[in-house]
């Protein structure tokens, strides 16, 4: 990124969040001191009672003051909290007691010994767990940390003091800190030390006499003040970004370590941390997955060196390459890597040479303008380490070895028994046939057991002169070498296929189960159905009971999980869960967090904060893989996606049904109160006319009025009868009386009704003739003519002819309506038929029910209505009913 | 009609609203009747036996003693002619009201020509019809004891059902007759529910009585209900 545009918007962003997420995070100060002894506890204290003379809530969490006089006075004044009492091991142990702390929500709590590792069965495995956790609910904490528990640092004071520091707390803690060095020079420490006002535990006091010399201290002294100030420089540095202060940026760099199994890789991380630190750029650690199957224990340790690099700050990436070097290339190109880092190959001058020297070459041929970094990773591992290194014969069972041992003794035992009639050449090809064939079946180890072996037993009882190792000819003996290579290549190379295949079946497997969980999910319907295959698939893939809590609309974690788990929480296990859920981190074995539950407990997080919680519960209790976990993750990810995609879609559902439901009650009470308010209008207005004394009045009047309250009286019977109807139809209770009708008596009935309304429109009918009966109920079809005929009465020009007909097409009644009106717009064909619709346009009048009711009688009867234009010219509508087989009258002769 | 030496025909209303009693009372004391009101179910029961109306306007809503459970009451003792006067519009009311003994009905809201007319159709089969009488309406005559239907002065040949049907409506012209009744009295109660046996032979009979099949003015459709024979001056 060293072309990047200035300021870097990336890092503003990240500086401002940073500052924003401290805003609402509690502040933590860290009293920071080269090693024991040069007053961080002190200094705390003294600090303390300064936030407390101004008036903040200030309580001791944990102090340790070591019986020392001053120390003691200046915690006079200051609420302590309890501390919490657990037995480890018959030896009683005192700790912070978390919640406490966090329920007497003080402003400014006191924790000392910031690397502290915490007893056994704790919510955290350490302090500065805790800690972080104080700081999430809001509370400032003040704590104390020598110079030897800084992660980073851990490998350097190894080489200074010659001792392992085992209590070490990640980079990333202090990264929001506020560091305050407390120093004091070594000589004055020592003399501190030799007045007795150090407190040393007695079992380390020796070890620590050792510790305490003043080389030593010199060199703590300067890296404890180096991080401090580079502490310094980054705050500078945040500042001056978000200030938009003008400077010369520096060049973006951006590192990438390479991650192995390999035992020293997690010094190279630590190298790497430190280098990002004093270049100031962020850092990835990268780890390239081939086709090499993993061991248990290098599993084991690459989680380990991951999960070391994430604490460290480090951006981690997992991916996979049949080539580590193309691997590593391509992430470092995407994430505009400009130095990589890798480390200096181990292992005999063989390996070296061959294979790493190769992968050194490619590289560096390869890496363009990426700087590289070889890191002599040996001298900075652990001395025990060496001891763990790869090696492949322990990948395979005693089964296998024994496999190939029986495999190989039976072949040449066969082979002794067939040598009178095939020869000593042909027995070659047998036990090369076997080792071969064997390689499909066992690992690496066994196979080149069985390579040797058969070349020895060959040579032995086979090649002439027999039961000597001796060879004769030059022949022989080029064969026997021939022989034992290629039986120990081809081995070698069938066993690394199969290898490959078997990596590739479980990368393969991995994906299946993966895009299974996904489609499965994605024909859920209703979180139930969600639930249901989450609880089966991770189940089957993990051989585990799993337990699914779903939060609530109100973001709260319900008591029971849900009904489908297979998996039922202790109360134990549930507030684990909750703890989860509000904090966003899984917890349980395996993990940082409650590593004493009894089942493992991710969160299932999307952008939008916490869904829920997935618990899962082995039936066997074994460690789970880098790959497992991997892909227990993703599936927790995809469950929550799916979880909540599934929320958004039921709160836009429930949005769209209130939103439809105002809208129609809106539609109603515009169309009623307009609908009934004006024939009573109407009827009122009249009445008053017909009131004033009859000398005032004509005849011609009196009349109209008359005429004007019984139009009026009759389009009020007809909305309450619409809205009757409507009523009817909504709460279901049409039930039709299904009866053989005759189609032109209901049509006249139907005209009979209306004529007066249908007055200046000429009707015709065309009713076919000999249309047989057909059943219906004769009342709700007269409602449904009625109700079309008044629709085209209101929506045509006086004048305009009006159509009926009916007419039979094949087991089918088609009564059409048909009018010479300016006809429907396009727009309305789809929802005329809709409660309250008013076509665009239409003259005022109706109640918007009109045909809706036709529609809801029409199918009530088994029957469909469709609504059209003519090509003529006006709309049709189109009522259509199974006519049915009519039943038999008697027949009778005519007379 | 009854001969009573003493003034006006009695008609007595129940109903529970006051304002359709007040209207009723207006209208039914402007065209010759006299009224008796009632409230309720029972007090309608008492009035009938005390005031011997000559016909009976019966509303079906009512509070205490339903009007369907009056009219049944009412006709263990008395044949006077009931209207039944409802805003129940459903047919399984009409029909129910019908067949449980009321001589018609008629749907608030309502036209008063309409229930004057259905007053006297109903007031006129209160009496005896003698048997061999000639029922005339327009164009149609149907001899009653000679078994014989004109039209326009031509004999028209019917089928012995066909017969039974018209005789059964002109019997009761003017007042509607439901399914129920038709079937039981033509097909025997056997065939109540063969609704479209009289679909069938009515759409005969109007083909061969009525001037425009299609649009009947003689043999009426009672929607849901049944059929009612129509009398029209000549």
């Amino acid at each position: 990124m060293s072309d990047a545009p200035r300021p870097d918007p990336d890092a503003l962003l990240v500086a401002i969040q940073r500052e924003e997420a401290q805003k609402r995070r509690g502040k933590l100060k860290v009293f920071f001191g080269m090693a024991a002894g040069v007053g961080k506890t002190y200094a705390m204290l003294q600090a303390a009672q300064a936030e407390k003379a101004a008036g903040r809530d200030v309580i001791i969490g944990y102090v340790e003051g070591h019986g020392r006089k001053e120390t003691d006075r200046l915690t006079v004044g200051l609420p302590l909290v309890p501390r919490r009492r657990v037995e480890h091991r018959g030896l009683p142990l005192e700790e912070l007691d978390l919640d406490a702390v966090l329920a007497r929500r003080p402003q400014l709590a006191l924790v000392d010994e910031l690397a502290h590792t915490n007893a056994p069965g704790s919510r955290h495995p350490k302090r500065y767990q805790d800690v972080l956790e104080l700081l999430d609910a809001g509370i400032d904490v003040y704590s104390t940390l020598n110079v030897q528990h800084v992660e980073s640092r851990a490998d350097t004071v190894r080489e200074i003091t010659g001792s392992t520091v085992q209590e070490t707390v990640p980079d990333r803690v202090l990264d929001a800190a506020q560091i305050e060095l407390v120093d004091l020079p070594p000589n004055e420490l020592l003399r501190r030390l030799d007045e007795g006002k150090v407190y040393l535990p007695e079992r380390a006091a020796v070890a620590m006499v050792n510790f305490f010399r003043e080389g030593n201290l010199t060199a703590l002294r300067e890296m404890a003040l180096r991080l401090a100030a580079e502490k310094v420089g980054q705050q500078v540095r945040d500042y001056l970004q978000v200030m938009q202060i003008e400077r010369p940026w520096k060049s973006g760099h951006r590192l990438l370590v390479a991650v192995s199994p390999s035992p020293w890789a997690g010094a190279m991380v630590r190298w790497t941390r430190r280098l990002a630190d004093s270049l100031d750029s962020p850092w990835l650690a990268v780890y390239v997955e081939t086709a090499r199957p993993l061991t248990e224990g290098d599993q084991t340790r690459l989680t380990q060196h991951l999960s070391l690099a994430r604490e460290l700050g480090a951006e981690v990436i997992t991916t996979t390459d049949e080539n580590v070097v193309r691997g590593l290339l391509r992430l470092a190109r995407q994430h505009h890597v400009t130095q990589i880092v890798v480390g200096k190959p181990a292992g005999g001058w063989f390996h070296r040479w061959f294979r790493a020297g190769a992968f050194f070459r490619r590289l560096m041929r390869e890496s363009g303008d990426v700087d590289l970094h070889v890191v002599r990773a040996e001298k900075l591992g652990d001395a025990g380490a060496r001891r763990a290194a790869w090696r492949p014969w322990l990948d395979s069972g005693w089964r296998q070895y024994a496999l190939a041992l029986g495999a190989v003794s039976a072949v040449t035992l066969a082979s002794g028994l067939l040598n009178p009639w095939v020869g000593y050449r042909t027995v070659a090809l047998n036990l090369l046939l076997a080792v071969v064939v064997l390689a499909l079946f066992v690992g690496r180890g066994p196979i080149f057991l069985a390579a040797t072996l058969s070349a020895l037993l060959w040579n032995f009882f086979f090649l002439p002169p027999v039961f000597t190792f001796y060879i004769k000819s030059l022949e022989d003996a080029m064969m026997f070498g021939m022989y034992f290579i290629i039986a120990l290549v081809l081995g070698q190379l069938v066993a690394r296929i199969r290898a490959q295949e078997r990596a590739e079946r479980r990368r393969e497997e991995r994906t299946t189960a993966l895009y299974l969980l996904t489609r499965e999910l994605a024909d859920a319907v209703g979180v139930e159905d969600i639930a249901r295959n989450v609880v089966r698939h991770v189940g089957q893939v993990f051989g585990a009971q799993v337990g699914l809590l779903l939060a609530d609309g109100g973001g709260n974690l319900p008591l029971q999980a849900e009904p489908a788990s297979t998996l039922t929480l202790s109360e134990k296990e549930r507030s684990v869960a909750a703890w989860v859920f509000a904090n966003g981190q899984a917890a349980g074995p395996s993990t940082d967090n409650l590593p004493m539950a009894e089942c493992l407990h991710l969160p299932l997080a999307t952008s939008g904060g916490p869904v829920g919680v997935l618990s899962l519960h082995f039936q066997r209790s074994t460690r789970m893989t880098l790959d497992q976990r991997n892909l227990l993750e993703s599936f927790a990810r995809q469950t929550a996606l799916v979880v909540d995609r599934q929320r958004l879609s039921e709160a836009t559902q429930r949005t769209q049904l209130v939103a439809e439901s105002e809208r129609l009650s809106k539609a109603l009470l515009n169309s009623i109160s307009h609908e009934l308010r004006t024939p009573i209008a109407a009827i009122t207005s009249a009445v008053s006319g017909l009131s004033a004394p009859p000398a005032e009045r004509s005849l011609n009047l009196h009349q109209a009025l008359v005429e004007e309250i019984t139009q009026a009286a009759q389009r009020l019977n007809r909305v309450v009868g619409n809205l009757l109807d409507m009523t009817r139809l909504e709460s279901g209770h049409v039930t039709p009386r299904l009866e053989w009708c005759e189609v032109s008596d209901l049509v006249n009935v139907s005209l009979q009704h209306v004529n007066r309304e249908l007055a200046s429109h000429p009707v015709t009918t065309d009713v076919a003739p000999g249309l047989p009966l057909v059943q219906m109920d004769f009342r709700l079809m007269e409602q449904v003519l009625v109700n079309l005929l008044l629709n085209a009465a209101v929506h045509t020009p006086p004048g305009t002819p009006v159509r009926v007909g009916a007419r039979r097409e094949r087991d089918l009644l088609v009564l059409a309506l048909a009018d010479r009106g300016p006809g429907l717009p396009a727009e309305a064909l789809s929802q005329i038929f809709d409660k309250f619709y008013r076509a665009p346009g239409a003259p005022a009048g109706g109640t918007g029910l009109g045909l809706s009711i036709v529609k809801g009688f029409v199918e009530a009867q088994g029957g469909r209505v469709e609504a059209g234009n003519l090509p003529e010219g006006g709309a049709v509508f189109r009522v259509v009913l199974p006519i049915g087989e009519a039943p038999p009258v008697p027949a009778e002769a005519e007379p | 009609m009854k001969e009573k030496a003493q003034g006006p025909p009695v008609a007595l209303v129940i109903d529970d609203e006051l304002q359709i009693r007040r209207l009723l009372r207006l209208t039914l004391e402007a065209n010759g009747y006299r009224v008796v009101e009632a409230g309720t179910g029972p007090e309608g029961l008492v009035q009938a036996a005390q005031s011997r109306p000559e016909v009976i306007i019966l509303d079906l809503g009512l509070p205490g003693l339903d009007g369907l459970t009056v009219l049944r009451r009412l006709r263990e003792w008395s044949r006077v002619p009931v209207i039944v006067l409802s805003v129940r519009e459903r047919e399984e009311d009409k029909v129910a009201a019908l067949d449980s003994g009321a001589d018609d009905y008629v749907t608030k809201p309502f036209s008063t020509a309409e229930l004057l007319a259905r007053l006297r159709v109903a007031q006129r089969h209160a009496q005896p019809l003698p048997e061999e009488v000639v029922v005339r309406s327009g164009e149609l005559e149907v001899d009653l004891a000679n078994r014989v239907v004109r039209k326009g002065g031509q004999e028209v040949k019917l089928t012995g059902t066909e017969y039974a049907l018209l005789r059964l409506l002109t019997r009761n012209a003017g007042k509607v007759m439901t399914h129920h009744q038709l079937l039981r009295e033509v097909w025997g109660p056997a065939n109540l529910e063969h609704t479209h046996y009289l679909r069938v032979y009515m759409a005969h009979l109007r083909e061969k009585l009525e001037e425009n099949p299609a649009q009947p003015e003689l043999l009426v459709t009672e929607p849901g209900v049944g059929y009612r024979f129509v009398w029209k001056g000549p």
